[in-house]
């Protein structure tokens, strides 16, 4: 009896330990792949120093907190001219600024997007420069 | 290892020096260096020359304007990724035509002139001095600029239609579908908008902002529109009101309407 008791504990913790640990293995089989992101645009191979508004670790980390407050100063304050942090000037605008260099919104922003799982609806009335042809 | 005195007053100097050494470097470095930032300043974007005013207006000089003339509304509909969705209860207009009697009803009566009666002003949004969009707004997506331009924050606004019944002028229009697939031809530079989202005339503020005059005002071609601050006296718009007749829409209700029409 008793053993019989231990064998039925023993496969439940095994179910038990096989489920709670069912996405670190399962989810390692088809890990993807961190995105490789292309820089590659005209705009930006015909540029001198190749620098965006920002530090590259700035941009990386803080782009959404920029293009927000980008975003309030221009439509809510009329204010269109943003300084960067070493006093370089630059128009506050998605496509008349971002989009001029980085023109490969498939290889620039959607594969991080996609990897991070992050879904922003900029471009849901923002035009992205290879939708206008189509 | 034992570490003695000796070994202990080495560590220390060292460590000392690399404490001085971040202190010493960045003067040095930004003295050895000093056009970088001119050169990247040219790099950058040249900064904006906007237009700027007291309180924006425009002037419509009925005298000019043709009946059957759509300059302004193709101009300002392609500019503003206006879509054209065939169906007149889903219609959305910045600036259209109606005709005399709809646009003034309080200034036409049983024996209105032929002439007047077949007149179709161009109409569009009074960017009103009390604009009473923006009192009932409750998420604050329409707001009045200090230059009175009444502005609409699409990132706000939640489609509640309030300010579409409160406009009197019927300027506003509301996206009842997603209007991108029918754009004819895209402008990259405006966004298009999102189902449920309220949208209307914004006198260009973007063109402003870039030291141009609205579309529909460069697009017309017999000089019928005219642009500019009402609080300049010597404004093109003010020495036309001083001279001429001007009528506003529906200037009994308050809302002190920045469109005129010159007779």
């Amino acid at each position: 009896m008793r053993l019989h008791g231990k064998a039925i504990m023993s496969a439940g913790i095994a179910a038990f330990v096989l489920l709670v640990t069912f996405p670190l293995w399962y989810g390692g089989a088809g890990k993807p792949s961190p995105p490789d992101l292309r820089l590659d645009t005209p705009a930006i191979q015909e540029l001198g120093e190749k620098r965006c508004v920002e530090d590259t670790a700035v941009m990386r980390s803080r782009h959404v907190q920029l293009l927000t407050a980008w975003r309030d100063e221009a439509v809510r304050k009329g204010n269109r001219t943003y300084t960067a942090a070493d006093g370089r000037r630059f128009e506050a605008s998605l496509s008349r600024t971002c989009l001029r260099c980085h023109s490969n919104k498939e290889q620039f922003c959607d594969q991080c997007h996609d990897y991070a799982g992050a879904k922003p609806d900029c471009f849901r009335c923002h035009v992205a420069p290879g939708e206008v042809g189509k | 290892m034992r570490s003695n005195r000796r070994e202990f007053l080495k560590i220390a100097g060292v460590s000392a020096l690399t404490l001085l050494v971040p202190a010493v470097l960045p003067p040095v470095r930004a003295a050895g260096n000093p056009s970088a930032p001119v050169a990247a300043a040219r790099q950058a974007s040249s900064p904006l020359q906007p237009l700027t005013a007291g309180r924006w207006a425009l002037a419509v000089d009925l005298s000019k304007c043709s009946a059957d003339c759509t300059d302004c509304t193709t101009a300002c509909h392609q500019v503003h990724n206006v879509p054209a969705l065939g169906n007149p209860g889903h219609e959305v207009k910045w600036i259209w035509r109606e005709p005399f009697p709809a646009v003034f009803p309080g200034e036409t009566h049983a024996w209105t002139g032929e002439s007047l009666r077949r007149m179709r002003p161009p109409v569009l949004c009074n960017h009103c001095a009390n604009p009473p969009c923006v009192r009932v707004c409750p998420t604050g997506a329409t707001f009045q600029r200090p230059d009175g331009i009444v502005m609409m924050d699409y990132h706000r606004c939640i489609g509640c239609k309030i300010c579409l019944a409160a406009c009197p002028y019927g300027a506003r229009s509301i996206n009842f579908r997603d209007p991108r697939p029918f754009v004819q031809k895209l402008n990259p530079d405006y966004p298009t908008r999102t189902k449920g989202v309220i949208e209307k005339c914004n006198f260009c503020e973007e063109r402003l902002a870039r030291g141009l005059e609205p579309a529909c005002v460069e697009a017309c071609r017999q000089k019928a529109l005219v642009f500019g601050d009402v609080e300049d006296p010597r404004s093109e718009i003010r020495l036309l009101l001083e001279k001429r007749v001007a009528l506003r829409r529906r200037a009994s209700l308050g809302t002190l309407p920045q469109v005129y029409y010159l007779l």
